[in-house]
């Protein structure tokens, strides 16, 4: 089973989160670390969440990670399967596992980041790695 | 801040004993295809005065939430002819009105208000809204939205994740959750106004179609229409009401979150809205005669549960299992009226009939095959929002005087 077929919507870009989307436009993941304390964060903001320092920094993820949660929607046209996937760099983000047998994926499985398009920017979703 | 003497005369800065639940209602509507939703919170409001025995004139505060109609309590004092003092918007989702509760006791206590109402109303079936199983759309400017909305995140596959992480971490099962239905259909049986009347037995549950794994069909909760209200009131009006005594003895609240990406789906704000109310209300675990939890799936129960300290953190499925929850069976009797997974869960918001069926247990006036021998102190605990992404969770603890 594949969720392919399944549309995407589009995210709602704002100048704050500009530079992530026109990272995932060159595949690339981004991430927000804090240069005052060290910590990466997600989803992206201005303000460091942990320690409120405005020197927060993108840095290119690796894009690689690990299943922490996922659930298939089931009563959908098209089933596909909602998730958390925490990154090397040690922050968890929803995303969608995508491209794989749904009923194979696994709370611990090893993913890979790929981008899904969208009427807007693509966003990036998870694929086994 | 100086704080004014209370009835017992120290001065304390608690909520404590200063405010007293003289009126609920529940609307019996599960639809209301023929009412609006400014008239259906008129109507609990109406309701739950007269169970009080007091007339709007003698409201002077007044609560409610994302649910009321325009500019809240703007819009509903002018439908309703209120004159107020007061006026609260405090919005956590379905667990808001857990939250009025306790700041209408406090602005009681600080002489803000005497008589306070809080009203709950909406009327999702009769506009048709596929509660759980269709992404809403986001709140305009939600900074969480472009993060989450691409991805279809929906009410039960939100709680999915949460349930599917707890089973990973902890081996909760199926089953397990499916006891926490069973014992809501064991109490739903007796409520001639609730939307699910059927028993259910486990394999049922469980054999139910998949809604979002692990989450079955009769793992969630009723979508209906209706709503209810509460009358919060100064000690010294509730006295010479005719209506037992039912005083508020703590509160706690408290929102969780996805921190910042250091997501954790095995617990939520109970930890923390939990002990601060039992602190308040100088109450134990052994106290507590009944519970209302927040039922918008099984899995928020068991996680409620142990963060509530009813059990050690994992161990939520043994406390559920094998009928323990039903009253009159086990240990830790539990929304009486069916809940929302059976009886009601008006607006797609379960906070305030949470409050309605503790405060019936602590009167005496819970269906008799339900009724809490000796219920003298009773907890509600709300859970707004998601599980799955950000929650506002609220406890409050009530005792019979």
């Amino acid at each position: 089973m594949s969720t392919t077929e399944r549309k995407y919507p589009a995210p709602m870009v704002n100048p704050e989160i500009k530079p992530f989307f026109d990272a995932a436009a060159r595949g690339t993941l981004m991430l927000k670390k804090c240069a005052a304390c060290g910590q990466a964060h997600h989803y992206p903001r201005a303000i460091c969440p942990f320690c409120a320092s405005d020197r927060t920094e993108w840095i290119t993820a690796s894009g690689r990670g690990t299943i922490y949660s996922y659930s298939v929607m089931r009563r959908v046209p098209v089933p596909y399967a909602i998730a958390y996937v925490t990154l090397e760099e040690g922050v968890t983000m929803m995303t969608n596992i995508v491209d794989c047998d749904l009923d194979a994926i696994r709370i611990g499985q090893r993913v890979k980041v790929v981008f899904k398009p969208t009427d807007g920017p693509p966003v990036p979703m998870f694929a086994p790695a | 801040m100086r704080a004014t003497n209370d009835e017992e005369g120290e001065a304390q800065m608690t909520i404590k004993g200063k405010a007293c639940i003289a009126g609920i209602y529940e609307h019996p509507t599960r639809k209301a295809d023929d009412k609006s939703l400014a008239q259906l919170h008129a109507e609990v409001a109406k309701g739950a005065l007269a169970d009080a025995g007091l007339s709007k004139d003698d409201v002077d505060g007044y609560f409610c939430a994302g649910d009321a109609p325009g500019l809240g309590p703007l819009s509903m004092a002018d439908y309703m002819g209120l004159k107020l003092r007061h006026m609260d918007t405090t919005e956590t989702g379905g667990s808001s009105y857990v939250i009025h509760v306790a700041h209408a006791a406090g602005a009681i206590a600080l002489g803000k208000c005497d008589v306070a109402l809080i009203t709950l109303a909406g009327r999702p079936r009769a506009e048709g809204m596929a509660t759980g199983t269709v992404p809403r759309a986001p709140v305009a400017a939600s900074p969480d939205a472009p993060f989450e909305y691409p991805f279809g995140p929906t009410v039960a596959n939100q709680y999915g994740m949460a349930a599917m992480r707890h089973m990973h971490q902890y081996g909760t099962t199926s089953a397990q959750l499916a006891w926490i239905k069973v014992a809501a259909s064991q109490h739903a049986q007796h409520n001639p106004h609730a939307l699910l009347r059927e028993v259910v037995t486990v394999e049922e549950v469980i054999n139910s179609p998949m809604i979002a794994d692990p989450l079955h069909r009769l793992d969630c909760c009723v979508i209906t229409d209706g709503g209810g209200a509460i009358v919060v009131v100064k000690p010294e009006i509730a006295r010479g009401l005719k209506r037992p005594l039912v005083k508020v003895l703590g509160a706690g609240e408290a929102p969780k979150h996805q921190m910042g990406g250091k997501i954790d789906l095995t617990y939520s704000g109970a930890v923390w809205s939990g002990p601060a109310a039992f602190a308040e209300a100088g109450v134990t675990h052994a106290d507590i005669k009944y519970v209302s939890i927040y039922d918008s799936f099984t899995i928020t129960v068991l996680i409620t549960l142990e963060d509530l300290g009813f059990c050690a953190k994992g161990q939520g499925g043994k406390l559920v299992a094998d009928g323990n929850l039903i009253s009159g069976v086990g240990r830790l009797p539990f929304n009486t009226d069916g809940g929302g997974l059976c009886n009601n869960h008006p607006a797609n918001r379960g906070g305030l009939t949470k409050v309605v069926e503790a405060v019936r247990q602590l009167r005496g006036e819970a269906h008799p095959k339900v009724q809490v021998k000796n219920c003298d102190v009773a907890l509600a605990h709300g859970t707004g929002g998601s599980l799955g992404t950000r929650h506002g969770s609220a406890t409050l603890i009530m005792g019979r005087e």
